[in-house]
């Protein structure tokens, strides 16, 4: 057998995650007006505050147009056409885990997260969300004990109001662009940490998130915030099921770390690809963006595999002196999928540091763009950046682009940006073929290869499930 | 039987033809040399007896063992013992070459029946090997080939076939671009893995590397046939006269 025809055989692996849970829900019914926002404020039982502010953000929303400048090309989006709110129907205030839905327990547990605690990954608390609300988080006590809240977002606005209130829309305010200000309007749940000043968070912090429902949208909304000299690190992971149709997620995340805080966010984002004509698939549109203070540390590591669509800028905003912002992203994509993601690294402060390095693998039709702004403001005395962006083509039909924008007004500062473009080619794979490495495993080990600066930023646990993820979604890609 | 024979081996690249009815019979425990001067279809040869998938082969048959060579998979040949040292070895950024090594030797493994080694016993293995090329353990930590020195390259490549222990090894253009301390090294390391049950087939355009590595047979290649065979001495008269004596015999075998 050829390559070619081998490596054929290998793209059209299917998604593994693409089965639906058949679960009774409430959903709203298709449409956007003002009463779906009311509809979800009251359902959620938020105070008259939060309704204001989502009122105000939807009002927001209806005179802003959607964003034409990704380099992504899709047909108009009909936000009539959406449900804004699908819940399990069994739901009520959850005291315990105990009370979840068996079924829903079964999802995760099939998708290789178990909720019980017993069965978890020992160091790593989990937050679920199925499409509209959390169903559950793990190992909430051992947490409380060390004065940290971790739980969705809905409880922390009942719970923690002054905490939400205070901090929601500080990163990104509602009226940032054309999909928080969506979000900002109806967004359902959501995680929400808060590490006190000093603390170490003792465990890995982590959410699920899972669309199971048809036509519906997810909206969620994150908010991590770090007092002075706190630490935590945070992964988020991401699957849908197989449909026809495109599925719109428009999620908002917000960091802060407060003055010597760190937060390290990684995220491996595996939502339904869209099959090799590009039918169905998410349409991954997220708005994330942290707040340094001084010597502050944010961290983004981003693997990308999924979606039909991803439009995403993981940015930091360097307020205090001598804060650092990192971005380390993998994005791939393969059949038809298109990207359009990078950073914004923002300096304010003196002595601030940003390091950027993004690795784009295109494959099949693939279409990736690297867009990056690298901003240095004028009192930003003595800030450095260095950029590195490398993509990597495997066959002739798919594309790679980048569009790094830098813009310095201190003349004390130090911007580096360095940029390659390689390709898998034959000899590469013949060569590992020829020490004994059949092609799945060649490829494999070329592209983990490729992608190790930004491997390595990952907790171990989902290194390794970072590495299969990538082999899955590019082995036998060469065409 | 003989461990390898290629008999009548026609193949092409894009339908240009570029072997045009090789036989060659190759004995554990022998050494041969092929020469020829440039596109007279060495590399070739050696690509289309590793499996390269851009060459078609066209007619004839090779067989290493009594296997049909020529059935397999690039990787099952090398399953099967044949080790090809590339004329420009390929760079792998980011995998280490202790990775890399250990997946090769394990795939292998695995492909004989034989357990897999892990990380542990695996570098006891390299260290040995390492002896083989004169090195230290620091170069197991870089990336396959990346940022190596056309002389460090061909040395990896005989460390690769140190701990692949291959039955067939050919070795394509291994001297080119060598200085003499490093041609000394990769002559000595293939020297020091010749062993009675495998044979070595060195392509190379200059009898330099001769000296160090004595072949029992050297075959001329010109025009996609072998058009002169005999012992080391003919290496040496290659090197008096040059090919167009030979590429002349040629010629004028293909019009008789």
């Amino acid at each position: 057998m050829s390559n070619d025809t081998e490596l054929e055989t290998l793209v059209n692996r299917e998604y593994q995650h693409g089965w639906v849970t058949d679960i009774e829900m409430d959903t709203l019914p298709p449409g956007l007006t003002e009463e779906t926002v009311r509809f979800i404020s009251a359902t959620k039982k938020e105070p008259e505050w939060l309704l204001d502010w989502r009122l105000k953000a939807f009002r927001r929303w209806q005179e802003m147009v959607e964003p034409t400048w990704p380099n992504v090309h899709y047909p108009p989006i009909d936000y009539q056409a959406i449900a804004y709110y699908s819940a399990p129907k069994t739901q009520k205030p959850l005291g315990s885990l105990d009370e979840v839905d068996p079924k829903l327990l079964e999802t995760y547990e099939k998708l290789g997260i178990p909720l019980s605690e017993q069965k978890l990954l020992a160091g790593v608390a989990v937050d679920a969300i199925f499409d509209s609300v959390s169903v559950g988080t793990t190992f909430k006590e051992t947490l409380r004990k060390e004065g940290v809240i971790f739980c969705s977002f809905g409880e922390a606005v009942q719970e923690h109001p002054e905490l939400v209130q205070k901090y929601l829309g500080s990163v990104v305010p509602a009226s940032d662009n054309y999909f928080a200000a969506l979000n900002s309007a109806v967004f359902s749940d959501g995680s929400f940490v808060y590490i006190p000043k000093g603390v170490r968070c003792p465990m890995e912090l982590s959410t699920y998130f899972r669309i199971n429902a048809a036509n519906t949208g997810q909206f969620e909304r994150t908010l991590i915030v770090a007092e002075e000299g706190a630490y935590v690190s945070y992964l988020e992971g991401c699957t849908a099921p197989k449909r026809d149709e495109n599925q719109l997620h428009a999620a908002v995340v917000e960091l802060v770390a407060l003055d010597d805080a760190t937060i390290k966010y990684s995220t491996v984002q595996n939502w339904y690809a869209g099959d090799e004509h590009g039918v169905g698939g998410i349409y991954n549109f997220v708005t994330k963006r942290g707040k340094a203070g001084a010597r502050a540390k944010i961290s983004w590591t981003q693997v990308e595999t999924g979606s039909a669509i991803t439009w995403k800028y993981p940015s930091v905003i360097l307020q205090g002196d001598d804060s650092i912002g990192e971005f380390y992203s993998v994005a791939v994509v393969n059949g038809m999928q298109q990207a359009d993601t990078g950073t914004k690294m923002i300096h304010i402060g003196r002595n601030t540091k940003s390091t950027i390095v993004s690795k784009g693998i295109s494959a099949g039709k693939g279409q990736n763009s690297y867009r990056g702004q690298v901003k240095i403001l004028p009192k930003a005395h003595g800030a450095r950046n260095y950029t590195q962006c490398d993509s990597m083509l495997i066959g002739n039909a798919c594309g790679a682009h980048t569009f790094p924008y830098i813009d310095v007004q201190n003349s004390t500062s130090d911007v580096e940006h360095e940029a390659s473009t390689s390709k898998i080619g034959e000899d590469q794979i013949f060569y590992c073929k020829q020490r004994g490495l059949n092609t799945e495993h060649a490829i494999s080990v070329i592209v983990n290869g490729f992608c190790k600066e930004v491997f390595r930023e990952l907790p171990m646990e989902f290194a390794v499930e970072a590495q299969k993820l990538l082999g899955i979604s590019l082995e036998g890609s060469v065409g | 039987m003989a461990l390898l024979d290629i008999q009548d081996l026609h193949a092409s690249v894009d339908d240009t033809a570029i072997l045009k009815g090789i036989s060659l019979t190759v004995n554990a425990g022998e050494v041969h040399a092929i020469m020829g001067p440039n596109g007279s279809g060495k590399s070739t040869l050696a690509q289309v007896l590793a499996g390269h998938p851009a060459y078609e082969v066209t007619g004839g048959s090779v067989t290493l063992d009594g296997a049909d060579l020529l059935d397999m998979e690039a990787e099952e040949r090398a399953w099967a013992g044949v080790f090809l040292a590339f004329q420009y070895p390929v760079e792998i950024p980011g995998v280490t070459n202790a990775y890399f090594l250990r997946q090769a030797y394990n795939e292998i493994r695995k492909a004989r029946g034989l357990d897999e080694l892990d990380p542990m016993d695996f570098l006891d293995l390299l260290e040995e090997k390492l002896k083989v090329v004169e090195w230290g353990p620091e170069i197991m930590e870089r990336a396959v080939n990346f940022g190596f020195s056309g002389g460090e390259k061909k040395r990896n490549e005989i460390l690769q076939m140190a701990v692949l222990e291959p039955k067939l090894a050919i070795l394509d253009e291994t001297d080119s671009g060598l200085d003499i301390d490093a041609l000394r090294i990769v002559a000595d390391g293939v020297n020091q893995l010749k062993r009675p049950d495998s044979a070595t087939i060195l392509v190379t355009h200059y009898q330099r590397l001769l000296d160090y590595i004595v072949p029992d047979y050297v075959h001329v290649l010109a025009g996609g046939k072998i058009v002169k065979s005999g012992g080391k001495e003919l290496a040496l008269e290659l090197e008096k006269r040059g090919y167009e004596w030979l590429t002349g015999v040629a010629e004028s075998a293909a019009l008789a």
